[in-house]
């Protein structure tokens, strides 16, 4: 009961000096104004709607919508991945898992010396959030507008680097196949390869 | 000859064909209602609604039915188990056999045989509908009290009393119609309003009050307290599933649609033509009037829907207060002065003293209104100052917290 405090009385603690003001309460409307209500919703019926029939309709994406990731090539074909890790490393969810490889005469997968041989996301991690695209030192990564990325098992949502790889263009060859002939990986870099080489087929 | 006349001669088997046409003539308008009230309400909306399962969706709620009567019935432990079955059936038969004596078109050639599409003309019709709607509510009630459960039985005690109480309102709302066609048989009362004009227009304040009456009847928004699915789950039927619930559902709507078609028979003419078009009457054989009928209870159930889309639910004694404190003085107020009006005109009273009547009805009206008026603006006295509170008060940085039930003093 020692740290039992003593009720103040009102008037030592000043509530009732606080000033009583009248508050405005807005009262019913007038009918008319209710009705406006009515109003609303019948026109609304002639107005389009907003529905967009989705299997059947697909409605473009903001151009710069994160959808799922692709592995870029450059214009003869070979990976611009190199197998750093950075975006292992960048991704807060930890859906990224890269093993390295290195790029061997008859194996030569990307310019210069090391390539991503194991390249995985998994989507059921992934959050979108593109830091695994900002920290790529090639470019190599970047995302689609795609988003239809559902399924039945949960393994199919781990995506191989198959999966993830941009589709041959004109003039691409499927690597592995040799480099541009007197062209280096910082050429490479630099965009100097416009397209492959006949000779890189031929070494194929 | 009258229309009672006419469907006394009916046989037999003419008496079941009909029978089965209104029956058909309720499921068919349930289905129809329920893709109708979707699609609407979405447009209301900005949506589109139903539209996957055949032409623009038309058989969305036939595929809904049979989903609904093939899913499991579950009968709960607690349920009264006779009762529970009962109810539902109540409920949905009670609002198909409110259907019996509502006109739905004039003289037609049915197999042959001239009829009107009216299974039976009672001399007390109307009274005969609110009496089959009543026992409708007996459905509410034993579903919500045989379900063993707390929030059903509040649901159905909350649809009983609300049922109830605006039939009130709606009966005498229909006094006023009795008074007028100096019958309470359907089809005497359409051919009163053929003769002269349509009720709607002569009794308006009697339409307006059975309008709002019926939405509170039917249990529909915004005074759809009874199955408030925030407050109270799903209201009397929450404890029903499968084929039970489908008869809940179909009740619904059946029960909308007869109350439609009533105000339909008693207000607009029933399945006449709308002045000036009386001609459309005589085609397809004097099948076209029920074209009529049916645009007109469609036009009810339009207001249905939209109503449901634009208002909010009403708070439980708000609307208690609105149907016993407005709906029901109005009305008895109303047929007071129907009432004289029809006894002054009667009784051969020249023109001035009907005048003079209405008149003064007015003036009092006015003063009546005027002095609500001047008694709601001394509102809210100001607090007296200088005494202390007492309640308690939150303590603050600056204020110490007020113990009102214990400490020492």
């Amino acid at each position: 009961m020692t740290d039992f405090i003593e009720p103040r009385k009102n008037s030592e603690l000043g509530i009732n000096s606080v000033p009583f003001v009248e508050v405005e309460q807005p009262g019913a409307a007038p009918l008319l104004e209710q009705a406006k209500g009515f109003w609303v919703t019948f026109s609304t019926m002639f107005k389009k709607n907003q529905t967009v029939q989705y299997p059947d309709v697909k409605a473009p994406t903001a151009p710069r919508f994160h959808g799922r990731h692709q592995l870029n090539r450059h214009p003869d074909g070979l990976e611009k991945c190199i197998g750093c890790e950075l975006c292992a490393w960048a991704c807060p969810a930890d859906a990224i898992y890269v093993e390295g490889g290195d790029n061997t005469p008859g194996n030569q997968l990307s310019p210069g010396e090391r390539n991503g041989a194991v390249y995985q996301i998994n989507y059921l991690r992934c959050i979108f959030c593109g830091l695994c695209v900002e920290a790529c030192p090639t470019r190599a990564l970047t995302m689609t507008n795609e988003y239809e990325l559902a399924d039945d098992k949960r393994e199919k949502l781990i995506f191989e680097k198959d999966d993830l790889l941009a589709p041959l263009r004109q003039g691409m060859l499927a690597p592995p196949h040799p480099m541009y002939p007197g062209m280096t990986d910082t050429n490479y870099y630099n965009g100097d390869v416009k397209e492959a080489h006949p000779s890189q087929q031929e070494q194929n | 000859m009258t229309t009672a006349e006419l469907l006394g001669k009916d046989p037999g088997w003419i008496i079941a064909v009909k029978a089965l046409i209104v029956f058909i003539i309720c499921v068919v308008a349930t289905l129809m209602a329920v893709w109708t009230e979707r699609r609407v309400l979405a447009k209301m909306q900005l949506r589109t609604g139903p539209n996957r399962v055949g032409k623009f969706g038309l058989l969305q709620s036939l595929s809904d039915g049979v989903k609904l009567a093939l899913k499991e019935d579950i009968i709960p432990a607690a349920a009264d188990k006779v009762v529970f079955i009962i109810a539902p059936i109540i409920a949905t038969a009670m609002c198909f056999m409110a259907f019996a004596v509502i006109p739905m078109t004039g003289v037609v050639n049915l197999f042959g045989h001239q009829t009107a599409l009216q299974l039976t003309d009672l001399p007390v019709g109307v009274l005969y509908i609110l009496a089959v709607t009543s026992i409708g509510v007996y459905g509410v009630v034993l579903a919500g009290w045989s379900s063993g459960s707390t929030y059903p039985l509040l649901g159905g005690l909350r649809s009983s009393a609300q049922v109830i109480s605006y039939e009130i309102a709606m009966g005498l709302s229909l006094v006023a119609v009795f008074i007028y066609a100096g019958s309470m048989s359907t089809s005497v009362i359409v051919d009163s309003q053929h003769q002269n004009i349509w009720n709607a227009v002569v009794l308006f304040p009697s339409f307006i009050i059975y309008l709002i009456s019926m939405v509170g009847e039917t249990n529909r928004a915004p005074f759809d307290l009874a199955e408030a699915e925030g407050e109270l789950v799903g209201g009397f039927h929450t404890e029903y599933s499968s084929l039970k619930f489908a008869l809940f559902f179909l009740a619904e709507y059946v029960n909308i649609i007869a109350v439609s078609a009533l105000a339909t028979t008693l207000f607009l003419g029933g399945y006449h033509a709308p002045p000036g078009l009386g001609f459309t009457e005589q085609w397809f054989g004097g099948w076209f009037t029920f074209i009529w009928f049916i645009t007109k209870v469609n036009l009810f159930f339009f207001i249905f829907m939209w109503l449901r889309a634009t208002l909010p639910r009403l708070r439980y004694d708000q609307f208690m207060k609105f149907g016993w404190k407005v709906l029901i003085p109005g009305s008895l107020v109303w047929i007071l002065i129907v009432a004289t009006l029809r006894v002054l005109q009667q009784q051969g009273a020249n023109r001035a003293v009907i005048i003079a009547f209405a008149a003064g009805v007015v003036l009092l009206m006015m003063a009546v209104s005027s002095l609500v008026d001047r008694s709601k603006k001394v509102s809210g006295e100001p607090l007296t100052e200088g005494e202390d509170p007492d309640f308690p008060v939150p303590s603050l940085p600056h204020l110490r917290s007020i113990s009102v039930s214990g400490g020492q003093k």
